[in-house]
């Protein structure tokens, strides 16, 4: 056993902030945007899918993972940390149906992962993760969940959020766009997934990765063609809107709400 | 932790300092079970001396002159039924042929929705069935729900397992209603944890089950199965000598346990000698 040489890597600074923490954020910010949207039926999480080297096989960059049959993780980050988290969830979600006999519940993951993180930041000599991630996932009683955890071990559960590079304006466009339709509607939810990414990804299939899960049914990564679809779908509605834009400003009045009323009446769909 | 230090227990290292010599005898390895952990003393409490396994196989079987009667002499019995679980126990407590106390209370109330029964050492029992309370209230504050009967017999199965080997004598019933409906699952000393519609355990537990195997219906009325869960438990005392004195029934409902009654099991035998009219 060595001696008490376990100096804290995480110590206060005089105004009582953690900056080890921080600046484990501030590597959470450099890392590729990940999207997660919770509907009433479905929980999709999207991410953007760096470019990879000409002679790397795309198929070794997984950022969605299952951690069980019905919950699933997507990370913004260090890949490496994130790697060995998801190891120890996995673990315990398997050791929680052994001990329990039930599945976890998303929060019960979630909370474990959290303590994981915030245990990192407290003492030993180790630096904290340098990732947030998104849980999705949903409970034995068949509510759907979205959660999202953050370096400093804190976690919070959302209607939609986004983490990595330029979360903040993902966020704020979720914030605007996030209808009761969104909601309600399992298409709808998609689209507004990746639309959110589509505002800091360039456009096209090659650049996002889309993954849904409905009920009691595993994750389903969506293929390029149907995620093609989706954002051709998209970019209609964006050339109806400009078109609207420019016959307003055209006509002389400034009335842009009526505009995206009218957009969700015309394409949102039954599922 | 609190209870050692209510008991006045100091702390692990005078005890443990005593397993630190060395196995000398070469037939222990048969007579005893391995232990799996190099260090075992670190994660629980063992008794003051060394090879407790050894020592405590010796009491408990008649190998050497020493023979310390753990018998399970009792009745406790538990089913399921179409409104929820019947327990039912006798209170007789035996040390060999001596009667103990005949006031035993051998249906311990975990928590509001959760039932332990005692069968074998009273002490092992009493004393698991209560650490398996302080896990459960914590599982409730932390996850914001009531645990299920299948996670609280497991804690506690996990909990015996660790001493498996060093001389527990429990034979006991994890009853409760949870968000599965009933559960009743019987856990015992060796490890074992299995789940049933009816369970009876003790030394009258022949006899109970004769009783209750001629009559169990799943869509028996209430009554209809206190009075099954009576006559087993007061038959059992009739005949068997380690058990008798009060029968204790309780009935665990989706709102929890509720206490039917405590009555003298004589009493009750010498009226089913009056009532003519019992078909069986």
């Amino acid at each position: 056993m060595a001696g008490e040489y376990d100096t804290a890597i995480t110590v206060f600074s005089p105004d009582g902030r953690l900056f080890q923490v921080e600046y484990a954020q501030e590597a959470v910010k450099k890392g590729s945007t990940a999207v997660g949207v919770r509907g009433k039926n479905i929980v999709v999480l999207g991410v953007e899918k760096k470019a990879v080297a000409v002679l790397q096989e795309d198929r070794t960059v997984r950022k969605i993972c299952i951690l069980d049959d019905h919950v699933a993780m997507a990370f913004a980050g260090l890949t490496a940390d994130a790697r060995v988290l998801m190891h120890r969830a996995r673990i315990e979600c398997q050791s929680h149906r052994l001990n329990v006999e039930d599945p976890v519940t998303i929060e019960y993951i979630t909370r474990y992962i959290a303590d994981l993180q915030q245990k990192y930041t407290q003492g030993r000599g180790r630096r904290p993760f340098g990732l947030s991630t998104l849980i999705v996932g949903f409970d034995y009683d068949g509510s759907p969940r979205l959660y999202s955890t953050d370096p400093s071990g804190t976690y919070h559960e959302w209607k939609a959020n986004a983490i990595g590079r330029q979360a903040k304006t993902v966020r704020e466009y979720l914030e605007k766009s996030y209808t009761e339709a969104t909601y309600e509607s399992n298409h709808e939810s998609i689209k507004l997934c990746i639309r959110a990414l589509l505002e800091v990804v360039q456009s096209g299939s090659k650049n996002v990765e889309i993954a849904v899960m409905l009920r009691h049914k595993q994750l389903k990564t969506l293929s390029a063609d149907e995620v093609e679809k989706y954002i051709a779908e998209i970019e209609k509605e964006n050339e109806i809107e400009a078109e609207k834009k420019k016959q307003a400003k055209q006509i002389g009045s400034s009335t842009t709400t009526t505009a995206s009323s009218t957009l969700t009446t015309q394409t949102s769909k039954k599922e | 932790m609190a209870l050692a230090s209510v008991l006045g227990f100091k702390s692990n290292e005078t005890f443990n300092r005593s397993l630190q010599c060395e196995k000398t005898d070469a037939n222990i390895d048969e007579i005893c079970p391995k232990l799996n952990i190099e260090n075992i003393a670190q994660f629980i409490t063992l008794p003051p001396y060394a090879d407790p396994a050894k020592y405590l196989k010796m009491v408990n079987e008649s190998v050497d002159r020493v023979r310390i009667q753990f018998l399970k002499g009792t009745t406790t019995l538990a089913f399921k039924f179409r409104n929820g679980v019947i327990v039912a126990v006798d209170s007789r407590a035996t040390a060999g042929g001596f009667i103990a106390s005949g006031e035993v209370k051998k249906v311990i109330e975990i928590n509001p929705y959760l039932l332990g029964t005692m069968a074998g050492g009273a002490a092992d029992c009493a004393f698991w069935e209560r650490v398996l309370a302080r896990h459960c209230r914590i599982y409730e504050l932390r996850n914001k729900e009531k645990i299920s009967v299948a996670a609280a017999s497991k804690i506690l199965v996990n909990m015996i397992f660790e001493y498996r080997g060093m001389g527990l004598s429990m034979g006991t019933m994890i009853v409760g209603w949870d968000k599965r409906g009933p559960g009743l699952y019987m856990v015992s000393d060796d490890g074992e944890r299995i789940t049933d519609n009816m369970f009876s355990v003790g030394s009258g537990s022949i006899y109970a089950y004769s009783i209750l195997d001629a009559s169990y219906k799943y869509e028996m009325s209430t009554n209809d199965a206190i009075d099954l869960a009576r006559r087993a438990i007061v038959h059992a005392a009739h005949r068997d000598a380690a058990s008798g004195n009060i029968v204790r029934i309780y009935h665990m409902k989706e709102t929890g346990w509720e206490k039917i009654e405590e009555k003298d099991t004589n009493d009750y035998m010498y009226q089913y000698r009056e009532d003519k009219t019992m078909n069986f």
